[in-house]
C-alpha cells in the first residue's frame, strides 16, 4: 500500500501547522497558563499528528515529512509528559524546618565520613607540623600566605589595628561567600568521580586547618584562635562538611551499592536530597561570610569571650537544629503511611 | 563508544516511536562560547552600573563610604550569581535553552524525551564546575561528551538530561514532483498500474527520498544513483520506447515517483 502523499499532506498540513504554532507560542510565553479548551485542543493535535506519523512511516516513509512530524511529535510529547514528582510547590519555611534537617539526618553516615576525613586531615597537618615546624610553608597555599607569619606576631599586630567596618569589609565578605560556596559545590560535584576527589578535598582542607590550629595553640594563641575562627567557623566548616556529605552521597550512587537500579534511576532518587544539602550549605555560608567579615576580623581582646560565646551558641544551635528539627513531621509521615 | 548514538529514540505510551537528533560536541562548544560571551557582557555591564552608582554616592559623607565598599562586594557576588545562575535561569525560563543554545538551535531535554524539571536544571548547572575543569578548559566535560554514547557531559549524566538539535524542518514541497503534466508514463495507464502494483512501500520510500534530496548529492553520485534506480525500475515495469525516448535516468525516476504517489492505491 502506498499513501497518496500529496493529498495526505494537503489534508493534514493544517493540523500540523496549528500544532507548530501552539508550540511556538508556548516557547515564546513559557509562563502562560493554558485554558482547559486549549489544553484539550493541544492534546488532540498531538494525537492526530502522532497518528499521521505512524501512517506516514508505515505507508509512505517519505523522509522529509517524517522528520518534520517527528520533531513536532517530540516537542509535543515533551510538553505533555513531564517528569513526575516535582509538582509540590516550594515552601521555604517547611523546607527550613523539615526538609533540610531531615534530609541531613537521612545521610548522617556520609556526614560522619565527611567530618571524619576532615579530622584525619587535621590530625595529619598538626602532627606533620609538630614533627617538622619548618614544613609549615609547604602546607600553606599562596592565597593564605599571611598565615606563614608567626601567630604571636600576627596577634600583636591585629590587636593594635583599628577596625573599620567599611574598609573593604563588604568586598572581603563577598569574596569569602563566593569562594566557600565554590569549594562546597566542588566538594559535592567531585563525588561523581567515585568520591575520591571529595575525600581528597576534605583531607586537604583538614590538613590546612590542622596546621593553623597547631601553630596557634603551640604559640599560646588558643584564645585568639577560638575568637577568630569560632564565630564563622561554626557555620562555615559544617557547610563544607555538608558539601562533602552530598559528594559522598553521589559517590555511593555511582557505586550503586545495595540496589540494582540503573545509574539514571539512582541519580533521579538523590537529586532532591543533593539540592537540599547544597542549598542548606549555601545558606550557612552566606551567614558565615557576613560574620567572618564583620565580627571574626574584629580583634579586640576584651571581646574575645563574647566572640567565643557567640560561636559556641551558633554551633550548639546548629547541632540542635540539625538533630531535632522536623522529627515530628517525619514521625507523622511514617504513621500516616 | 565515542558518541556512537546520534539520535534519541523515544517510544510514547501511545505506541508512537520517534527519533530526536542529538547535538554534536562541536555545536555545543559554539553554544557554550556564545554563552560565555553573554555572561561576560552581563558581568561587565553590571560592574559598570555598580561603579557609576558608587561614584554617584561618593559625594555623600557616610553613605559614600558605605556604598563604595558595598559596591565592590556586590560586584563580586553578582559576578558569581550571574556565572552560576545564568544557565539555570535561562534553561528554566526558556525550556532548556540559553542564548547560545537558541542561536545554535539546541535544547536541553530530559533523557527520556520529557521536559526539564527544575532540579535537573540546577544539578546540570552545578556540575558545570566539575565539567569545566581543569580551570575553565572544559576538559572533563569535553572528554565525557566524546566518550559517552549520547554525548553527555557529567552534569547531563547526573541530571539525566541530553542536548538535542532543534533545526526546524518543513515538509517538502511535492508540488514540483507530483501532479505535473510532464509525466509521459501517464499515456500508458496499464503500465503505471503494474508499476504501482509491483513496487513495495520501501522501494517507494527510497525512490521518493532520492528525488526530494537530489540537490544534496554531488553530480557524480547523483548520476550514478539515478542510473541505478532507473535500471531497477525498468526491470519492474518496462515502458515502451516511444514513451521513454529522450528521458534522462533522473527524469525517468521522477516519472516513477509521480506515478507512484499521484493517486492513492490504498
Amino acid at each position: 500500500m502506498i499513501l497518496d502523499l500529496d493529498k495526505f499532506i494537503a489534508k493534514e498540513r493544517f493540523y500540523w501547522d496549528e500544532l507548530a504554532a501552539l508550540l511556538g507560542r508556548q516557547d515564546a510565553q513559557p509562563d502562560r497558563r493554558e485554558s482547559l479548551d486549549e489544553a484539550k485542543r493541544f492534546y488532540y493535535l498531538y494525537q492526530r499528528t502522532s497518528s499521521d506519523l505512524v501512517k506516514l512511516k508505515t505507508f509512505a516513509g517519505e523522509a522529509e515529512t517524517t522528520r518534520f512530524l517527528e520533531r513536532l511529535v517530540a516537542r509535543s510529547y515533551s510538553r505533555l509528559h513531564e517528569d513526575g514528582g516535582e509538582k509540590v510547590p516550594f515552601r521555604p519555611w517547611r523546607w527550613l524546618t523539615r526538609t533540610f534537617p531531615s534530609t541531613f539526618r537521612r545521610h548522617w553516615i556520609a556526614f560522619a565520613l565527611s567530618i571524619g576525613t576532615f579530622c584525619v586531615g587535621a590530625g595529619f597537618g598538626a602532627t606533620a607540623l609538630k614533627l617538622n615546624y619548618d614544613s609549615k610553608a609547604d602546607f600553606i597555599p599562596p592565597q593564605f600566605s599571611h598565615l606563614n607569619e608567626k601567630p604571636s606576631k600576627r596577634v600583636e599586630r591585629e590587636e593594635k589595628k583599628d577596625f573599620d567596618a567599611f574598609q573593604g569589609r563588604h568586598e572581603f565578605s563577598a569574596q569569602l561567600m563566593t569562594h566557600n560556596t565554590k569549594v562546597t559545590i566542588l566538594t559535592m560535584v567531585t563525588g561523581f568521580l567515585w568520591g575520591v576527589f571529595t575525600l581528597i578535598l576534605l583531607f586537604y582542607n583538614g590538613t590546612l586547618i590542622g596546621v593553623v590550629i597547631y601553630d596557634y595553640i603551640a604559640d599560646g594563641q588558643g584564645v585568639f584562635l577560638s575568637a577568630w575562627l569560632l564565630p564563622h567557623g561554626s557555620f562555615e566548616l559544617p557547610a563544607i562538611f555538608m558539601g562533602g556529605q552530598a559528594g559522598l552521597v553521589i559517590a555511593r550512587t555511582m557505586f550503586g551499592w545495595g540496589t540494582n537500579l540503573r545509574l539514571r534511576q539512582r541519580f533521579a532518587r538523590i537529586r532532591g536530597d543533593l539540592l537540599t544539602l547544597v542549598g542548606g550549605a549555601g545558606l550557612l555560608l552566606i551567614w558565615a561570610g557576613i560574620v567572618e567579615s564583620f565580627l571574626s576580623q574584629y580583634h579586640d581582646p576584651q571581646f574575645y569571650p563574647w566572640k567565643i560565646a557567640f560561636g559556641a551558641v551558633q554551633l550548639i544551635g546548629l547541632i540542635l537544629y540539625l538533630s531535632l528539627c522536623g522529627r515530628r513531621g517525619a514521625r507523622e509521615k511514617t504513621f500516616s503511611h | 563508544m565515542l558518541g556512537t548514538t546520534t539520535t534519541l529514540k523515544v517510544q510514547t505510551p501511545e505506541g508512537v516511536t520517534f527519533e530526536i537528533p542529538l547535538a554534536s560536541p562541536f555545536s555545543r562548544c559554539l553554544a557554550l562560547a556564545i554563552d560565555v560571551a553573554v555572561v561576560f557582557a552581563i558581568t561587565i555591564l553590571l560592574s559598570q552600573v555598580i561603579g557609576i552608582l558608587s561614584i554617584a554616592a561618593s559625594g555623600i559623607p557616610v553613605l559614600g563610604r558605605v556604598f563604595g565598599d558595598f559596591g565592590s562586594g556586590a560586584a563580586i557576588v553578582l559576578q558569581f550569581v550571574v556565572a552560576t545562575g545564568y544557565g539555570m535561569a535561562t534553561e528554566w525560563l526558556w525550556s532548556g535553552r540559553t542564548v547560545g543554545k537558541r542561536m545554535m538551535k539546541l535544547r536541553v531535554i530530559d533523557e527520556r524525551g520529557l521536559s526539564l524539571g527544575l532540579k535537573q536544571v540546577i544539578i546540570r548547572n552545578l556540575f558545570r564546575l566539575l565539567d569545566m575543569m581543569p580551570s575553565t578548559f572544559y576538559l572533563i566535560g569535553g572528554i565525557s561528551c566524546l566518550v559517552t554514547a549520547r554525548c553527555q557531559r557529567l552534569g547531563d549524566i547526573a541530571a539525566g538530561t541530553l542536548v538535542i538539535r532543534e533545526a526546524e524542518v518543513t515538509p517538502p514541497a511535492l508540488a514540483g514532483i507530483i501532479g505535473t503534466d510532464r509525466n509521459s508514463f501517464a499515456t500508458a495507464p496499464h503500465l503505471e498500474a503494474r508499476l504501482r502494483q509491483r513496487t513495495t512501500p520501501e522501494e517507494a520510500r527510497i525512490v521518493l527520498d532520492a528525488v526530494t534530496r537530489r540537490n544534496e548529492l554531488d553530480p557524480e553520485s547523483r548520476l550514478e544513483l539515478f542510473s541505478r534506480l532507473a535500471e531497477y525500475f525498468r526491470g519492474i515495469a518496462e515502458f515502451p520506447e516511444e514513451i521513454t525516448i529522450g528521458l534522462s535516468d533522473e527524469q525517468y525516476v521522477r516519472n516513477v515517483v509521480e506515478t507512484l504517489f499521484r493517486r492513492a492505491s490504498v
